[in-house]
């Protein structure tokens, strides 16, 4: 399949670039990529991939977009946010006009295991811009399962990481980490630049048109973190990390996060406009440091028993099993946005 | 001891000797996170036996959540 004179214009630079050239360009142009979460990173390597010009793109969100979210989230407009239009519709819309041969597909869902498992049906590779380590876990055994690459990518303040995880090849995210708790530290407690987000996006997909091109060896194989305020960059060999006995990626994989029993649980409270979301395993938080941490968004009451706070608008209780209840609303959705948004 | 822990000139208390008993003492206690020593990356099983020299060169990195 070769390029059309008005591909071969709209391309010649990436064209002539070393490792795309023709090849990779029409390579580009048959790949198919999913893209998790439209916030800052979902924006930015969605409309990279977009213009680089790759032949197929979901992209699903679960949030609307806020006047908060002009400051990085580079698909979005104030007529967007005026709007409150969920993203994964608001970036659609932005993203076609962008580039017209590309066929974009926007979801709104809060996507859980089974149909993140639907979405990933055909797709090349999967990008991580999602805003949770669960989701995240979800991710990697969707991905040892399909055999299928994903590129782990997060930021937070001025600082970044990413990782390329190559089925079968290279250590996956469960044989590093395997702590799942919320830590607090989220683009909403600990603010963002937008460049902490342009960097990791520009990891991420430069190993993205890698990958989609071709040029698999030229894949970084590093976890690459990095803090652009703090001029700190590092780049970690992960092979030696690779767990025989890893429960994803292993000899026996038994893929945990793709079973209900080792994810949180959302659930409304009947007849109180409540939503309790309980973390898959207890765990024991220290509510002094939390009362710390939520004590910039405003007065938090504590007891020994829980802490309770009021974020936009909703009150927020927060027990030592981990365990947060969420008022004002029965719409899990919503319930679990803010979650994410405070608790990690 | 002294180390460079991030990049920065660290001097560690008395019975710091292994990276566990860095970590125990650090923000880091309990946070996801990578560690690597002089370059070398090490798993989280061997924290408690892996012993520190003067000038190691330690990252913690931090598996950041945010996107
Ligand atoms: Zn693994």
């Amino acid at each position: 399949m070769a390029l059309t004179a008005a591909e071969q214009e709209r391309y010649s630079r990436q064209v002539r670039f070393h490792g795309i050239g023709s090849e990779g360009q029409d390579r580009l142009a048959r790949s198919s990529v999913l893209v998790l979460g439209a916030g800052a990173l979902g924006s930015a390597i969605a409309e990279t991939l977009v213009r680089a010009g790759v032949g197929r793109i979901r992209i699903v969100d679960r949030d609307y977009v806020e006047w908060s979210n002009l400051q990085r989230q580079n698909l979005y407009s104030e007529t967007d946010a005026e709007q409150r239009l969920p993203k994964a519709i608001a970036a659609a819309q932005r993203l076609r006009s962008v580039n017209s041969s590309v066929t974009v597909e926007g979801i709104v869902a809060d996507a859980a295991a089974e149909e993140i498992g639907e979405y990933t049906v055909g797709v090349d590779l999967i990008l991580d811009a999602s805003d949770n380590f669960e989701i995240r876990m979800i991710i990697n055994d969707i991905s040892a399962k399909a055999g299928i690459p994903w590129i782990y990518g997060a930021c937070t303040g001025s600082s970044g990481i990413s990782m390329t995880v190559l089925p079968g090849e290279s250590a996956c995210l469960h044989c590093l980490i395997d702590e799942l708790h919320a830590e607090g530290d989220t683009c909403d407690t600990v603010g963002i630049i937008q460049p902490a987000v342009q960097m990791t996006a520009a990891y991420q997909t430069t190993e993205a048109l890698k990958w989609l091109a071709g040029q698999k060896d030229s894949l970084r194989g590093t976890l690459v973190s990095f803090d652009l305020w703090e001029n700190r960059h590092v780049s970690v060999a992960t092979e030696q990390l690779k767990r025989a006995d890893c429960p994803s990626c292993g000899e026996k994989p038994v893929y945990p996060f793709l079973s209900a029993t080792n994810l949180s649980k959302t659930a409304v409270l009947c007849g109180r406009d409540t939503v309790q979301i309980r973390p898959a395993r207890a765990v024991l938080l220290n509510l002094e440091l939390w009362e710390e941490l939520l004590a910039v968004h405003g007065e938090v009451r504590r007891n020994p028993y829980m802490l309770s706070l009021e974020l936009e608008k909703h009150r927020i209780a927060l027990f030592p099993d981990g365990r947060v209840l969420i008022h004002g609303t029965s719409d899990t959705a919503v319930a679990r946005t803010l979650y994410h948004r405070y608790f990690g | 001891m002294q180390v460079q822990l991030n990049g920065k000139t660290t001097l560690l208390s008395e019975h710091c000797i292994t990276i566990a008993d860095v970590l125990a003492e650090s923000p880091w206690s309990g946070r996801r996170i990578l560690v690597e020593i002089n370059g070398e990356v090490v798993p989280r099983e061997a924290y408690g036996r892996t012993s520190l020299s003067e000038g190691d060169q330690i990252e913690f990195v931090h598996f950041v959540g945010g996107g």
